[in-house]
């Protein structure tokens, strides 16, 4: 029998809106029982059955064969000699020796081994068959292997399983970037690695605060757990007790580790003298205590501490360029550098780009911020002496990677291109003068060669597919590790072109850094000049002056190179001058100096031209602001001319 | 006496640091260098002769190694198996 029900609709109807209303139930079909059916009906058995709501679980047992471990030692005997002669006694073996001699077999044996050890010998001395002709030539060549790195490891900060086993948490633990790493100053086999997330207010409830120290050899299990009271952004150990490490947390404090003492921080500093933002930097500091330390973050403060009294920093510093010590003026720091040869002074990288470089035994806190170097467009993530010209530094931020000499406080003297991802770390080789490292947030590790190649980097190698977070290179200069932003370690191992000294390298970066600085420093005067000219034309002076610099044989080289770009420059200013009005008829000096040099030399080239990165606008603000319109157009181009 | 002659004429030889006579089982009889330096080479030299004969021997029965020489960055090791002995001779490499 059927059930069916119909229902109808008209089909004008359809999609028309519902309108429910209630209605007392209706019997639509009713079944009566059949008696015809309840002879086929068959009594069943009951039968227990049972229902129990738990999941299902199983015990296993597993047992390995025991290994049965026994000490014993070996005693190493001379051997060879025969069972009654001992070999400790000499006349025995001289007995023994002297009777072998008297053997007549023996005496033609060595008479005709002899001979024949005489006759190679003798071959030898003739001639040296092996020798290498052309020997001088190899040295000539030495960069055969192209530049390569290799990875060594890869510490990938442990999978949920550990953790579900630690904390017995949701397996979905957070990845958590890696911030900061630090080598282990003896062994190198040891690398500490804080762990946080940076992102602004992303802290899960769930994700774990520990930072890991790893043994390189065991890359799945890290040695040692350090646990503090909120996630470490910056972690490093102690150069000179390689036991003591010292990190910076999210929430501004400061503890530090001794690792004979286990994970839980040894003392923490307290919260209301501590750091009010994330502590970037933490670097320890040259003392005969071995327990200072300063640290720098972007509330604007740089705080030295003595680890062994946390509970206030003995110094503090506000990073205010209007020198007034106000903290509402001050700029955020994000990265911190600090030489050892050079104990009373430091510079820090600011969040607004802008590299301060302080003195920290001046005598009015004013006069502790000694210069600045503005040039980034973005944070300073990352600021290395070059550890063979401590005057020579590098920055990296925002796009590019620059470097700065102490002396020119305008401008950097080298720079990179602009990259497409921001640059997020960057150090220098330990051996090489000329080399150093970036990394990016497309993970890839850049290694750089300026004495090769200046336009990009000699090596670039892709680690990752997630950004690189930092970036530390080794003591012995071969092993680079970088972190990423999912905690993963890796470790590479450069190739040994881009980790042994070469030859003159020292004398050729040495001269182009030389170069480079005078480069810069021609352009700052000039710059200068140009600035008190437009202040006299602008008190109503119409003279034209044109001025001559004395030309060094390097401005002849870069002048030639300039040459090829005035015939832009002239159109560009015809056009600009059709389009603005001339308000003041007077000339102005836009110093414009474009270097655009785009070859690199050739290796071991030395002298030849500058800096080949890419193109510096300087545009005189006071010039900018004026209409650009020149009655001479050359005269302009002779300026440029002259301007180094 | 022939035997001393001949291992000093030997010796005698521009570049030769020093002259060695071991026997059959490894033991120095008679040498020019220090007992412990001996023994060392000794020791590890007999089997790597052992070693170089018994290949030679393999490839082809008939053969027999005649003369083994080592050259390293710094020496050059010659060493001729006998029958009861084996000679080495250790040089200053000649550039």
């Amino acid at each position: 029998m059927e059930i069916v029900y119909v229902y109808t609709r008209k089909r004008s109807e359809f999609g028309r809106p519902c309108s429910f209303s209630d209605r007392p139930a209706k019997v639509n079909v009713d079944i009566p029982p059949d008696p015809s059916m309840a002879g086929s009906f068959v009594l069943r058995n009951p039968v227990d059955s049972y229902v129990q709501h738990a999941s299902d679980m199983s015990e296993h047992e597993v047992n390995t064969e025991r290994v049965e471990v026994e000490s014993r030692g070996v005693n190493h005997v001379e051997g060879g000699w025969p069972k009654d002669i001992n070999p400790q006694e000499v006349e025995q073996t001289i007995r023994f020796r002297k009777k072998v001699e008297k053997d007549e077999n023996y005496v033609n044996t060595i008479v005709h081994l002899g001979t024949l050890m005489e006759h190679c010998v003798k071959q030898n001395n003739a001639i040296n068959i092996y020798e290498e002709y052309f020997g001088e030539e190899e040295t000539a060549e030495v960069e055969d292997e192209p530049p390569s790195a290799k990875t060594i490891n890869v510490i990938s900060k442990l999978t949920s399983f550990f953790d579900v086993l630690l904390s017995k948490r949701d397996p979905n633990v957070t990845k958590r970037t890696a911030t900061h790493l630090s080598w282990h100053p003896d062994t190198c086999k040891k690398l500490a690695v804080a762990y946080s997330s940076l992102e602004f207010q992303q802290n899960v409830k769930d994700m774990s605060f520990d930072s890991y120290i790893w043994d390189l050899e065991n890359p799945n299990k890290p040695e040692l757990v350090l646990k503090p009271s909120s996630p470490l952004v910056s972690l490093e150990y102690n150069p000179k007790d390689s036991h003591v490490l010292v990190g910076g947390c999210y929430n501004g404090q400061m503890a530090y580790w001794d690792t004979r003492k286990g994970g839980l921080p040894v003392e923490v500093s307290t919260v209301e003298v501590s750091h009010r933002d994330p502590v970037y930097g933490a670097i320890w500091l040259q003392s005969k205590t071995g327990t200072e330390c300063f640290s720098a973050s972007t509330d604007g403060q740089v705080l030295w501490w003595d680890i062994r009294k946390l509970s206030e920093p003995t110094e503090s510093l506000v990073l205010d360029i209007t020198r007034k010590g106000l903290l509402e003026n001050a700029l955020g720091a994000v990265t911190l550098e600090f030489e050892p040869t050079m104990p009373t002074k430091f510079m820090v990288g600011t969040e607004q780009g802008i590299v301060i470089a302080c003195n920290r035994k001046a005598k009015t806190p004013p006069e502790k911020i000694t210069s600045t170097y503005s040039g980034h467009i973005g944070p300073v993530y990352a600021l290395a002496r070059n550890p063979f010209y401590p005057k020579i530094f590098l920055t990296v931020g925002d796009w590019t990677a620059r470097i700065w000499s102490e002396e020119t406080k305008e401008s950097s003297i080298m720079w990179t291109k602009y990259h497409l991802s921001y640059l997020t770390d960057g150090c220098w080789s330990t051996v090489r003068p000329a080399v150093f490292f970036t990394t990016r947030s497309d993970g890839t590790l850049d290694v750089w060669d300026f004495l090769f190649k200046q336009n990009d980097p000699s090596l670039s190698l892709k680690v990752c597919n997630e950004p690189l977070a930092s970036l530390r290179l080794q003591d012995n200069g071969c092993v680079v590790g970088c972190g990423s932003k999912l905690g993963t370690v890796t470790l590479l191992e450069i190739s040994s072109a881009l980790c042994t000294l070469q030859r003159n390298e020292k004398t050729l970066v040495t001269a182009m850094f030389e170069r480079e600085t005078k480069r810069e420093k021609i352009l700052e005067s000039r710059h200068r000049e140009m600035r008190l000219k437009e202040r006299a034309r602008s008190e109503g002076q119409e003279t034209v002056v044109e001025e001559r610099l004395v030309e060094n044989p390097e401005e002849v080289l870069s002048r030639t190179r300039r040459e090829f770009f005035e015939v832009i420059e002239a159109e560009l200013q015809r056009r600009t001058r059709a389009e603005t009005q001339c308000l003041h008829g007077k000339v102005p000096g836009t110093a414009r100096t474009r270097d655009r040099g785009r070859d690199s030399p050739p290796w071991g080239g030395g002298q030849g031209s500058a800096s080949a990165f890419q193109v510096k606008d300087h545009a005189g603000d006071e010039a900018a602001a004026q209409g650009e319109e020149s009655q001479l157009p050359k005269e302009e181009e002779e300026e440029e001319k002259d301007v180094a | 006496a022939e035997v001393e002659e001949i291992l000093k004429r030997i010796q005698a030889h521009r570049g030769v640091i020093a002259t060695m006579v071991i026997n059959a089982e490894g033991i120095p009889i008679r040498t020019t260098l220090d007992n412990s330096t001996t023994v060392q080479y000794a020791g590890l030299l007999h089997q790597l002769t052992m070693k170089a004969r018994s290949t030679v021997r393999d490839i082809d029965p008939q053969n027999d190694l005649t003369f083994l020489r080592i050259r390293s960055k710094k020496h050059e090791i010659m060493i001729i198996p006998g029958n009861i002995s084996i000679k080495i001779t250790i040089e200053l490499y000649v550039l």
